[in-house]
Protein backbone atom coordinates (compact mmCIF):
# COMPACT_ATOMS: atom_id res chain seq x y z
CA UNK A 1 0.00 0.00 0.00
CA UNK A 2 2.67 2.44 1.23
CA UNK A 3 4.54 1.28 -2.24
CA UNK A 4 1.31 2.28 -4.41
CA UNK A 5 0.74 5.81 -2.43
CA UNK A 6 4.38 6.74 -3.44
CA UNK A 7 4.05 5.60 -7.02
CA UNK A 8 0.65 7.73 -7.56
CA UNK A 9 2.44 10.79 -6.04
CA UNK A 10 5.02 10.22 -8.43
CA UNK A 11 2.64 9.70 -11.26
CA UNK A 12 0.95 12.96 -9.88
CA UNK A 13 4.04 15.04 -9.90
CA UNK A 14 3.86 14.16 -13.14
CA UNK A 15 0.69 14.65 -14.59
CA UNK A 16 1.53 18.34 -12.12
CA UNK A 17 4.66 19.01 -14.47
CA UNK A 18 2.78 18.48 -18.12
CA UNK A 19 -0.14 20.43 -16.85
CA UNK A 20 2.15 23.61 -15.92
CA UNK A 21 3.78 22.88 -19.37
CA UNK A 22 0.13 22.75 -21.34
CA UNK A 23 -0.46 25.70 -19.12
CA UNK A 24 1.89 27.77 -20.81
CA UNK A 25 0.93 26.54 -24.15
CA UNK A 26 -2.72 26.47 -23.64
CA UNK A 27 -3.35 28.72 -20.35
CA UNK A 28 -1.17 31.46 -21.48
CA UNK A 29 -0.70 31.56 -25.35
CA UNK A 30 -4.31 29.76 -26.11
CA UNK A 31 -2.34 27.56 -28.30
CA UNK A 32 -4.54 23.82 -28.75
CA UNK A 33 -1.65 21.39 -28.55
CA UNK A 34 -3.37 17.52 -29.01
CA UNK A 35 -0.31 15.87 -29.45
CA UNK A 36 1.24 16.25 -25.67
CA UNK A 37 1.96 12.53 -25.49
CA UNK A 38 4.03 12.75 -28.64
CA UNK A 39 6.36 15.59 -26.88
CA UNK A 40 6.28 13.10 -23.60
CA UNK A 41 7.64 10.50 -25.71
CA UNK A 42 10.30 12.55 -27.49
CA UNK A 43 11.55 12.72 -23.92
CA UNK A 44 10.84 9.40 -22.52
CA UNK A 45 12.34 7.85 -25.41
CA UNK A 46 15.49 9.86 -25.83
CA UNK A 47 16.61 9.91 -22.63
CA UNK A 48 16.18 5.80 -22.26
CA UNK A 49 17.79 5.80 -25.79
CA UNK A 50 20.75 7.55 -24.63
CA UNK A 51 21.61 5.61 -21.20
CA UNK A 52 20.57 2.45 -22.49
CA UNK A 53 22.37 2.06 -25.36
CA UNK A 54 24.96 5.09 -25.08
CA UNK A 55 25.52 4.67 -21.68
CA UNK A 56 25.37 8.45 -21.09
CA UNK A 57 24.81 9.50 -17.18
CA UNK A 58 20.97 9.28 -15.99
CA UNK A 59 21.04 13.47 -15.21
CA UNK A 60 22.26 13.89 -18.15
CA UNK A 61 19.22 11.38 -20.61
CA UNK A 62 17.00 13.74 -18.38
CA UNK A 63 18.31 17.07 -19.41
CA UNK A 64 18.33 16.28 -23.32
CA UNK A 65 14.92 14.30 -22.74
CA UNK A 66 13.79 17.81 -22.16
CA UNK A 67 15.73 19.43 -24.69
CA UNK A 68 14.78 17.10 -27.83
CA UNK A 69 10.94 17.40 -26.10
CA UNK A 70 11.66 21.32 -26.22
CA UNK A 71 13.49 21.34 -29.68
CA UNK A 72 10.12 18.80 -30.84
CA UNK A 73 7.62 21.50 -29.99
CA UNK A 74 9.69 24.18 -31.48
CA UNK A 75 9.45 22.12 -35.03
CA UNK A 76 6.09 21.56 -34.90
CA UNK A 77 4.85 25.28 -33.89
CA UNK A 78 7.24 26.38 -37.27
CA UNK A 79 5.34 23.75 -39.30
CA UNK A 80 1.93 24.73 -37.90
CA UNK A 81 2.81 28.59 -38.08
CA UNK A 82 0.11 29.31 -39.96
CA UNK A 83 -2.88 27.05 -38.40
CA UNK A 84 -4.98 27.65 -35.53
CA UNK A 85 -7.74 26.24 -33.54
CA UNK A 86 -9.24 23.03 -34.65
CA UNK A 87 -6.59 22.69 -37.81
CA UNK A 88 -3.86 22.82 -34.63
CA UNK A 89 -5.60 20.43 -33.15
CA UNK A 90 -5.69 18.04 -35.73
CA UNK A 91 -2.30 18.27 -37.19
CA UNK A 92 -0.52 18.17 -33.29
CA UNK A 93 -2.80 14.81 -32.62
CA UNK A 94 -1.48 13.12 -36.03
CA UNK A 95 1.92 14.39 -34.33
CA UNK A 96 2.41 12.37 -31.59
CA UNK A 97 0.33 9.52 -33.42
CA UNK A 98 2.66 9.11 -36.89
CA UNK A 99 5.18 9.40 -32.99
CA UNK A 100 3.52 6.37 -31.89
CA UNK A 101 3.88 4.40 -34.82
CA UNK A 102 7.16 5.22 -35.60
CA UNK A 103 8.04 3.72 -32.50
CA UNK A 104 6.50 0.79 -32.95
CA UNK A 105 7.72 0.23 -36.67
CA UNK A 106 11.55 1.41 -36.02
CA UNK A 107 12.49 -1.61 -34.56
CA UNK A 108 16.22 -1.32 -34.75
CA UNK A 109 16.17 2.22 -32.75
CA UNK A 110 13.29 1.32 -30.23
CA UNK A 111 13.10 -2.18 -30.08
CA UNK A 112 9.53 -1.76 -31.38
CA UNK A 113 6.34 -2.80 -29.50
CA UNK A 114 8.92 -5.16 -27.56
CA UNK A 115 9.90 -1.80 -26.13
CA UNK A 116 13.29 -0.62 -24.37
CA UNK A 117 13.80 -2.59 -21.07
CA UNK A 118 16.34 -2.31 -17.98
CA UNK A 119 16.31 1.30 -18.28
CA UNK A 120 18.67 2.92 -15.13
CA UNK A 121 16.97 4.45 -12.30
CA UNK A 122 19.06 7.20 -10.48
CA UNK A 123 20.77 5.33 -7.16
CA UNK A 124 18.75 2.58 -8.32
CA UNK A 125 21.57 0.13 -7.00
CA UNK A 126 22.00 1.38 -3.63
CA UNK A 127 18.96 1.93 -2.44
CA UNK A 128 15.91 -1.01 -1.87
CA UNK A 129 12.99 -0.41 -4.09
CA UNK A 130 10.81 1.41 -1.57
CA UNK A 131 13.40 3.40 -0.24
CA UNK A 132 14.26 3.69 -4.44
CA UNK A 133 10.66 4.62 -4.53
CA UNK A 134 10.74 7.23 -2.01
CA UNK A 135 14.09 9.17 -3.80
CA UNK A 136 12.18 9.26 -6.76
CA UNK A 137 9.13 11.40 -5.33
CA UNK A 138 11.39 13.59 -3.50
CA UNK A 139 13.01 14.50 -7.05
CA UNK A 140 9.89 14.80 -8.87
CA UNK A 141 8.09 16.90 -5.96
CA UNK A 142 11.74 19.22 -5.77
CA UNK A 143 10.86 19.40 -10.22
CA UNK A 144 7.52 20.24 -10.18
CA UNK A 145 8.66 22.86 -7.45
CA UNK A 146 11.44 24.36 -9.82
CA UNK A 147 8.95 24.27 -12.39
CA UNK A 148 5.98 26.06 -10.90
CA UNK A 149 8.25 28.75 -10.12
CA UNK A 150 9.56 29.27 -12.87
CA UNK A 151 5.97 28.77 -14.84
CA UNK A 152 5.14 31.82 -12.06
CA UNK A 153 8.04 33.97 -13.26
CA UNK A 154 6.82 33.76 -16.92
CA UNK A 155 3.25 34.30 -15.72
CA UNK A 156 3.97 37.18 -14.37
CA UNK A 157 6.14 39.18 -16.82
CA UNK A 158 6.04 41.24 -20.51
CA UNK A 159 6.74 37.66 -21.49
CA UNK A 160 3.73 36.25 -20.27
CA UNK A 161 1.72 39.78 -20.97
CA UNK A 162 2.60 39.36 -24.74
CA UNK A 163 1.01 35.32 -24.94
CA UNK A 164 -2.22 36.37 -23.60
CA UNK A 165 -2.33 39.16 -25.81
CA UNK A 166 -1.87 36.08 -28.69
CA UNK A 167 -4.64 34.23 -26.43
CA UNK A 168 -6.82 37.47 -27.03
CA UNK A 169 -6.30 39.06 -30.49
CA UNK A 170 -3.07 37.74 -32.33
CA UNK A 171 -3.26 40.99 -35.09
CA UNK A 172 -3.79 43.39 -31.85
CA UNK A 173 -0.04 41.62 -30.25
CA UNK A 174 1.50 42.03 -33.88
CA UNK A 175 0.23 45.65 -33.96
CA UNK A 176 1.76 46.19 -30.91
CA UNK A 177 4.99 45.56 -31.74
CA UNK A 178 5.50 41.85 -30.86
CA UNK A 179 7.04 39.52 -33.64
CA UNK A 180 3.83 36.88 -32.90
CA UNK A 181 5.34 33.81 -34.57
CA UNK A 182 8.38 33.99 -32.36
CA UNK A 183 6.62 33.97 -29.05
CA UNK A 184 4.10 31.36 -30.58
CA UNK A 185 7.34 29.27 -31.23
CA UNK A 186 8.77 29.83 -27.64
CA UNK A 187 5.58 29.17 -25.80
CA UNK A 188 5.26 25.61 -27.44
CA UNK A 189 9.18 25.40 -27.12
CA UNK A 190 8.83 25.76 -23.18
CA UNK A 191 5.61 23.72 -22.70
CA UNK A 192 7.30 20.51 -24.90
CA UNK A 193 10.70 21.11 -22.40
CA UNK A 194 8.33 20.40 -19.58
CA UNK A 195 6.71 17.58 -21.22
CA UNK A 196 10.13 16.20 -22.34
CA UNK A 197 11.21 16.40 -18.89
CA UNK A 198 8.33 14.42 -17.44
CA UNK A 199 8.54 11.64 -20.12
CA UNK A 200 12.39 11.21 -19.28
CA UNK A 201 11.22 10.97 -15.66
CA UNK A 202 8.65 8.36 -16.61
CA UNK A 203 11.08 6.26 -18.00
CA UNK A 204 13.85 6.08 -15.32
CA UNK A 205 11.31 5.54 -13.22
CA UNK A 206 9.42 2.54 -14.96
CA UNK A 207 12.66 1.73 -16.46
CA UNK A 208 10.48 -0.05 -19.42
CA UNK A 209 8.88 2.71 -22.24
CA UNK A 210 6.83 0.43 -24.96
CA UNK A 211 4.80 2.97 -27.47
CA UNK A 212 1.72 1.89 -25.89
CA UNK A 213 2.18 3.68 -23.16
CA UNK A 214 1.66 6.62 -25.24
CA UNK A 215 -1.69 6.74 -26.43
CA UNK A 216 -3.82 10.10 -27.11
CA UNK A 217 -5.95 9.06 -23.87
CA UNK A 218 -2.99 10.36 -21.49
CA UNK A 219 -3.41 13.94 -23.82
CA UNK A 220 -6.80 13.92 -22.75
CA UNK A 221 -6.01 13.56 -19.10
CA UNK A 222 -3.27 16.18 -18.95
CA UNK A 223 -5.92 18.76 -20.46
CA UNK A 224 -8.32 17.28 -18.11
CA UNK A 225 -5.98 18.33 -15.61
CA UNK A 226 -5.73 21.93 -16.60
CA UNK A 227 -9.51 22.31 -17.45
CA UNK A 228 -10.41 21.45 -13.88
CA UNK A 229 -7.53 22.87 -12.37
CA UNK A 230 -8.22 26.44 -14.45
CA UNK A 231 -6.96 26.95 -17.04
CA UNK A 232 -4.04 30.24 -17.07
CA UNK A 233 -3.51 29.08 -13.45
CA UNK A 234 -0.20 27.45 -12.60
CA UNK A 235 -1.18 26.63 -9.40
CA UNK A 236 -4.77 24.86 -10.70
CA UNK A 237 -2.30 23.20 -13.02
CA UNK A 238 -0.39 21.41 -9.71
CA UNK A 239 -3.66 20.96 -8.50
CA UNK A 240 -5.22 19.42 -11.34
CA UNK A 241 -2.50 16.87 -11.89
CA UNK A 242 -3.11 15.98 -8.22
CA UNK A 243 -6.82 15.54 -8.58
CA UNK A 244 -6.96 13.93 -11.52
CA UNK A 245 -4.55 11.01 -10.43
CA UNK A 246 -6.47 10.65 -7.08
CA UNK A 247 -9.38 10.46 -8.87
CA UNK A 248 -8.18 8.20 -12.06
CA UNK A 249 -6.82 5.86 -9.35
CA UNK A 250 -9.85 6.31 -6.65
CA UNK A 251 -12.54 4.92 -8.95
CA UNK A 252 -10.60 1.77 -8.64
CA UNK A 253 -11.58 1.11 -5.08
CA UNK A 254 -15.32 2.12 -5.53
CA UNK A 255 -15.83 -0.55 -8.31
CA UNK A 256 -15.51 -4.19 -6.17
CA UNK A 257 -18.24 -2.91 -4.20
CA UNK A 258 -20.64 -3.56 -6.69
CA UNK A 259 -20.34 -6.86 -7.26
CA UNK A 260 -22.80 -7.50 -10.29
CA UNK A 261 -20.19 -5.87 -12.32
CA UNK A 262 -17.86 -7.72 -14.71
CA UNK A 263 -14.19 -6.19 -15.27
CA UNK A 264 -15.26 -4.77 -18.47
CA UNK A 265 -18.38 -2.83 -17.11
CA UNK A 266 -16.21 -1.91 -13.78
CA UNK A 267 -13.91 -0.25 -16.20
CA UNK A 268 -16.47 1.81 -18.38
CA UNK A 269 -17.97 2.89 -15.02
CA UNK A 270 -14.61 4.23 -13.96
CA UNK A 271 -14.31 6.12 -17.10
CA UNK A 272 -17.87 7.21 -16.23
CA UNK A 273 -17.48 8.67 -13.23
CA UNK A 274 -14.34 9.94 -14.29
CA UNK A 275 -16.43 11.99 -16.81
CA UNK A 276 -19.18 12.72 -14.64
CA UNK A 277 -16.54 14.44 -12.26
CA UNK A 278 -15.31 16.65 -14.91
CA UNK A 279 -18.78 17.49 -15.64
CA UNK A 280 -19.81 18.96 -12.06
CA UNK A 281 -16.48 20.98 -11.58
CA UNK A 282 -17.33 22.59 -15.23
CA UNK A 283 -20.76 22.76 -14.33
CA UNK A 284 -19.79 24.68 -11.15
CA UNK A 285 -16.69 26.10 -11.39
CA UNK A 286 -16.70 27.07 -15.35
CA UNK A 287 -13.20 28.48 -14.89
CA UNK A 288 -11.57 25.49 -12.91
CA UNK A 289 -11.10 25.03 -9.38
CA UNK A 290 -8.54 27.63 -9.34
CA UNK A 291 -9.51 30.44 -11.53
CA UNK A 292 -7.19 32.52 -13.58
CA UNK A 293 -6.83 35.62 -11.79
CA UNK A 294 -8.19 38.75 -13.33
CA UNK A 295 -4.62 40.59 -13.58
CA UNK A 296 -0.68 39.62 -13.10
CA UNK A 297 1.08 42.61 -11.84
CA UNK A 298 4.56 42.67 -12.23
CA UNK A 299 5.35 44.96 -10.14
CA UNK A 300 4.13 45.17 -6.27
CA UNK A 301 1.22 48.05 -6.37
CA UNK A 302 1.44 51.14 -4.08
CA UNK B 1 8.59 66.62 -46.44
CA UNK B 2 6.16 64.26 -46.22
CA UNK B 3 6.24 62.00 -43.25
CA UNK B 4 4.44 59.26 -45.06
CA UNK B 5 4.50 58.48 -49.04
CA UNK B 6 2.29 56.37 -50.32
CA UNK B 7 3.34 55.67 -54.40
CA UNK B 8 0.71 53.41 -56.31
CA UNK B 9 0.15 50.62 -53.93
CA UNK B 10 -2.38 47.95 -55.32
CA UNK B 11 -4.06 45.07 -53.26
CA UNK B 12 -6.56 42.62 -54.67
CA UNK B 13 -8.84 40.19 -52.76
CA UNK B 14 -9.38 37.01 -55.07
CA UNK B 15 -9.48 39.41 -58.16
CA UNK B 16 -11.70 42.13 -56.56
CA UNK B 17 -9.09 45.45 -56.51
CA UNK B 18 -9.61 47.15 -53.47
CA UNK B 19 -6.51 49.14 -53.74
CA UNK B 20 -6.07 50.14 -57.56
CA UNK B 21 -2.77 52.49 -57.46
CA UNK B 22 -3.35 54.92 -54.39
CA UNK B 23 -0.85 57.76 -54.15
CA UNK B 24 -1.02 60.36 -51.16
CA UNK B 25 1.32 61.57 -49.13
CA UNK B 26 0.87 62.59 -45.06
CA UNK B 27 2.35 65.98 -43.63
CA UNK B 28 3.80 65.86 -40.54
CA UNK B 29 2.41 67.73 -37.38
CA UNK B 30 -1.36 67.63 -38.64
CA UNK B 31 -4.29 65.72 -38.45
CA UNK B 32 -4.88 64.86 -42.28
CA UNK B 33 -8.69 62.92 -42.88
CA UNK B 34 -8.95 60.28 -45.04
CA UNK B 35 -12.56 59.89 -46.12
CA UNK B 36 -14.61 58.11 -48.71
CA UNK B 37 -17.57 56.25 -49.28
CA UNK B 38 -18.01 52.35 -47.86
CA UNK B 39 -16.01 50.09 -50.11
CA UNK B 40 -13.20 53.01 -51.17
CA UNK B 41 -10.29 50.65 -49.75
CA UNK B 42 -9.42 52.92 -47.03
CA UNK B 43 -9.53 50.33 -44.54
CA UNK B 44 -7.54 48.01 -46.46
CA UNK B 45 -4.96 51.09 -47.17
CA UNK B 46 -4.37 51.32 -43.23
CA UNK B 47 -4.73 47.46 -43.50
CA UNK B 48 -1.12 48.04 -46.09
CA UNK B 49 0.23 50.50 -44.53
CA UNK B 50 0.30 48.94 -41.24
CA UNK B 51 1.80 45.39 -42.31
CA UNK B 52 -1.26 43.61 -41.61
CA UNK B 53 -1.69 42.68 -44.96
CA UNK B 54 0.91 43.28 -47.34
CA UNK B 55 0.24 45.38 -50.79
CA UNK B 56 0.81 43.37 -54.37
CA UNK B 57 2.72 45.82 -55.44
CA UNK B 58 3.64 50.04 -54.74
CA UNK B 59 5.62 51.61 -52.75
CA UNK B 60 5.07 52.93 -49.01
CA UNK B 61 8.13 55.48 -47.27
CA UNK B 62 7.55 56.43 -43.78
CA UNK B 63 9.79 58.47 -42.47
CA UNK B 64 12.18 58.02 -44.76
CA UNK B 65 12.09 54.67 -44.99
CA UNK B 66 10.85 52.12 -47.41
CA UNK B 67 8.44 49.94 -45.63
CA UNK B 68 6.88 48.09 -48.19
CA UNK B 69 6.49 44.90 -46.85
CA UNK B 70 7.55 45.41 -43.34
CA UNK B 71 5.89 42.97 -40.92
CA UNK B 72 2.92 44.54 -38.69
CA UNK B 73 5.30 44.68 -35.43
CA UNK B 74 8.35 45.76 -37.01
CA UNK B 75 6.48 48.57 -38.59
CA UNK B 76 4.84 49.76 -35.18
CA UNK B 77 8.44 49.51 -33.54
CA UNK B 78 9.47 51.74 -36.72
CA UNK B 79 6.74 54.87 -35.58
CA UNK B 80 3.85 54.15 -37.10
CA UNK B 81 0.82 52.30 -35.29
CA UNK B 82 -2.46 51.91 -36.07
CA UNK B 83 -5.94 51.33 -34.36
CA UNK B 84 -8.73 49.31 -35.37
CA UNK B 85 -11.97 50.14 -36.77
CA UNK B 86 -13.94 47.78 -34.38
CA UNK B 87 -12.18 48.49 -30.65
CA UNK B 88 -10.38 44.97 -29.62
CA UNK B 89 -8.41 45.65 -27.53
CA UNK B 90 -7.23 42.10 -26.04
CA UNK B 91 -10.77 41.67 -23.67
CA UNK B 92 -9.38 39.39 -20.94
CA UNK B 93 -6.45 41.94 -20.33
CA UNK B 94 -7.14 44.98 -18.34
CA UNK B 95 -7.28 48.52 -19.34
CA UNK B 96 -3.24 48.77 -17.56
CA UNK B 97 -1.91 45.60 -19.43
CA UNK B 98 -3.31 46.22 -22.66
CA UNK B 99 -1.69 49.98 -22.37
CA UNK B 100 1.64 48.13 -21.15
CA UNK B 101 1.75 45.85 -24.03
CA UNK B 102 1.94 48.31 -26.15
CA UNK B 103 5.12 49.50 -24.07
CA UNK B 104 7.91 49.17 -26.69
CA UNK B 105 11.66 47.93 -25.95
CA UNK B 106 10.69 45.76 -22.93
CA UNK B 107 13.09 43.42 -21.81
CA UNK B 108 11.00 41.69 -19.95
CA UNK B 109 9.75 40.52 -23.33
CA UNK B 110 12.75 37.95 -23.26
CA UNK B 111 12.43 34.62 -22.02
CA UNK B 112 15.60 34.73 -19.34
CA UNK B 113 15.46 38.11 -18.32
CA UNK B 114 11.62 37.37 -17.52
CA UNK B 115 12.92 33.68 -15.43
CA UNK B 116 15.60 36.36 -14.04
CA UNK B 117 13.75 39.22 -13.10
CA UNK B 118 16.13 41.48 -13.71
CA UNK B 119 16.49 44.85 -12.53
CA UNK B 120 16.32 46.06 -15.93
CA UNK B 121 13.34 44.24 -16.66
CA UNK B 122 11.35 45.48 -13.30
CA UNK B 123 12.91 49.70 -14.03
CA UNK B 124 11.71 49.60 -17.88
CA UNK B 125 8.30 48.39 -16.39
CA UNK B 126 7.63 51.05 -13.75
CA UNK B 127 8.86 53.73 -16.39
CA UNK B 128 5.90 52.19 -18.72
CA UNK B 129 3.67 51.84 -15.25
CA UNK B 130 4.15 55.67 -15.13
CA UNK B 131 3.66 56.06 -18.93
CA UNK B 132 0.05 54.08 -18.76
CA UNK B 133 -1.12 55.97 -15.56
CA UNK B 134 -0.50 59.04 -17.31
CA UNK B 135 -2.15 58.44 -20.79
CA UNK B 136 -4.80 56.87 -18.92
CA UNK B 137 -5.83 59.82 -16.94
CA UNK B 138 -5.18 62.38 -20.15
CA UNK B 139 -7.81 59.75 -21.84
CA UNK B 140 -10.39 59.47 -18.98
CA UNK B 141 -9.39 55.97 -18.34
CA UNK B 142 -8.12 56.35 -14.93
CA UNK B 143 -10.76 54.50 -12.76
CA UNK B 144 -11.52 52.01 -14.53
CA UNK B 145 -7.88 51.07 -15.29
CA UNK B 146 -7.39 48.24 -13.40
CA UNK B 147 -11.03 46.98 -15.50
CA UNK B 148 -10.91 44.33 -17.96
CA UNK B 149 -10.69 45.69 -20.99
CA UNK B 150 -14.29 43.61 -22.25
CA UNK B 151 -16.19 45.79 -19.48
CA UNK B 152 -15.34 48.93 -21.27
CA UNK B 153 -18.24 50.76 -22.99
CA UNK B 154 -18.04 51.48 -26.33
CA UNK B 155 -16.60 54.76 -26.15
CA UNK B 156 -13.50 53.63 -23.75
CA UNK B 157 -12.68 51.22 -25.87
CA UNK B 158 -12.16 53.62 -28.50
CA UNK B 159 -10.25 55.64 -26.23
CA UNK B 160 -8.10 52.79 -25.04
CA UNK B 161 -7.45 52.08 -28.77
CA UNK B 162 -5.75 55.71 -29.00
CA UNK B 163 -4.57 55.36 -25.86
CA UNK B 164 -2.60 52.00 -26.67
CA UNK B 165 -1.24 53.86 -29.87
CA UNK B 166 0.16 56.20 -28.06
CA UNK B 167 1.70 53.90 -25.37
CA UNK B 168 4.14 52.84 -28.69
CA UNK B 169 5.87 56.31 -28.73
CA UNK B 170 4.73 56.91 -32.22
CA UNK B 171 5.00 59.26 -34.94
CA UNK B 172 2.17 58.47 -36.84
CA UNK B 173 -0.70 57.44 -35.56
CA UNK B 174 -3.76 55.86 -38.45
CA UNK B 175 -7.04 56.01 -37.04
CA UNK B 176 -9.78 53.66 -38.25
CA UNK B 177 -12.84 55.26 -37.70
CA UNK B 178 -12.30 56.59 -34.11
CA UNK B 179 -15.81 58.00 -33.59
CA UNK B 180 -17.97 55.64 -35.12
CA UNK B 181 -21.01 54.93 -32.86
CA UNK B 182 -19.67 56.98 -30.05
CA UNK B 183 -22.25 60.14 -28.54
CA UNK B 184 -21.79 63.55 -29.83
CA UNK B 185 -20.49 64.92 -26.24
CA UNK B 186 -17.91 62.04 -26.11
CA UNK B 187 -17.33 63.10 -29.83
CA UNK B 188 -16.02 66.28 -29.27
CA UNK B 189 -14.09 65.21 -26.44
CA UNK B 190 -12.32 62.46 -28.30
CA UNK B 191 -11.80 65.56 -30.87
CA UNK B 192 -10.24 67.73 -27.78
CA UNK B 193 -7.52 65.08 -27.09
CA UNK B 194 -6.66 64.23 -30.41
CA UNK B 195 -5.95 67.90 -31.04
CA UNK B 196 -3.82 67.64 -27.89
CA UNK B 197 -2.09 64.31 -29.57
CA UNK B 198 -0.84 66.64 -32.21
CA UNK B 199 -0.18 69.39 -30.97
CA UNK B 200 2.64 66.86 -29.06
CA UNK B 201 4.45 66.62 -32.25
CA UNK B 202 2.61 63.24 -33.35
CA UNK B 203 1.26 63.09 -36.38
CA UNK B 204 -2.39 61.54 -37.20
CA UNK B 205 -4.51 60.25 -40.62
CA UNK B 206 -7.64 59.97 -40.07
CA UNK B 207 -10.45 57.74 -41.42
CA UNK B 208 -14.27 58.87 -40.76
CA UNK B 209 -17.38 59.43 -41.75
CA UNK B 210 -18.79 62.14 -39.33
CA UNK B 211 -18.49 65.13 -41.50
CA UNK B 212 -18.81 67.82 -38.87
CA UNK B 213 -16.17 66.14 -37.05
CA UNK B 214 -13.57 66.16 -39.84
CA UNK B 215 -14.61 70.03 -41.14
CA UNK B 216 -13.45 70.59 -37.45
CA UNK B 217 -10.20 68.36 -37.15
CA UNK B 218 -8.66 68.07 -40.21
CA UNK B 219 -6.61 70.80 -42.79
CA UNK B 220 -6.22 68.42 -44.94
CA UNK B 221 -8.74 66.19 -46.45
CA UNK B 222 -8.01 63.24 -48.80
CA UNK B 223 -11.21 61.50 -50.58
CA UNK B 224 -10.68 58.21 -52.01
CA UNK B 225 -13.03 56.41 -54.21
CA UNK B 226 -13.13 53.10 -56.24
CA UNK B 227 -9.24 51.87 -54.44
CA UNK B 228 -7.93 55.62 -55.87
CA UNK B 229 -6.96 58.57 -54.36
CA UNK B 230 -10.13 61.08 -55.86
CA UNK B 231 -9.13 64.77 -55.34
CA UNK B 232 -8.05 66.26 -51.83
CA UNK B 233 -7.73 69.71 -49.83
CA UNK B 234 -9.73 71.36 -47.61
CA UNK B 235 -12.77 70.19 -45.95
CA UNK B 236 -14.60 72.92 -47.89
CA UNK B 237 -13.07 72.32 -51.51
CA UNK B 238 -13.41 68.70 -51.68
CA UNK B 239 -17.05 68.51 -50.05
CA UNK B 240 -17.93 71.43 -52.95
CA UNK B 241 -16.33 69.07 -55.41
CA UNK B 242 -19.04 67.02 -58.41
CA UNK B 243 -16.67 63.86 -58.48
CA UNK B 244 -16.85 64.03 -54.50
CA UNK B 245 -20.81 64.25 -54.84
CA UNK B 246 -20.68 62.12 -57.19
CA UNK B 247 -18.54 59.36 -55.49
CA UNK B 248 -20.74 59.10 -52.80
CA UNK B 249 -24.10 58.95 -54.46
CA UNK B 250 -23.10 56.94 -57.15
CA UNK B 251 -23.44 58.84 -59.50
CA UNK B 252 -26.68 58.89 -60.12
CA UNK B 253 -27.90 62.56 -59.92
CA UNK B 254 -31.25 63.08 -59.10
CA UNK B 255 -31.68 66.34 -60.75
CA UNK B 256 -31.23 66.71 -64.06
Amino acid sequence: MENYLVALGVTAGLYALMAIGLNVIWGMAGLVNLGLVGFFAVGAYTSALLTTKLGVAIGVGMVAGAVAGGVAGALVALITARLRGDYLAIVTLGFAESLRTTASNETWLTNGTDGISGIPGPWRSVLTPSEFNLAYLALVVVIVLIAYLLAQRLSYSPFGRVLRAIRDDEQVAAVAGKPVLAFKVLAFAIGCTALGLAGALYAHYTSFVVPDIFVPLLTLYIKMALLSGGVGNNRGAVLGGLVVVIFLEGTRFITPYIPWLGAVQAAALQQFLVTAALLVVLRFRTRGLVPEPPDHPILRRT
Amino acid sequence: MALLEVRDVTRQFYGVHALNGVTLDVTPGAITGLIGPNGAGKTTLFNCLSGVVPPNTGRIVFDGQDITGWRADRITRAGLVRTFQIARGCPRLTVRENLLLYGAAQPGEGVFTALLRTRRMLARESELMARAEAIATRLRLGAVIDNPAAALSGGQKKLLEIGRALMTEPKLILLDEPLAGVNPTLCREIGERLQEIVADGITLLLIEHQMDMIARLCDHVIVMAEGRRLTEGTFDEVAADVTVQDAYMGGARWAS
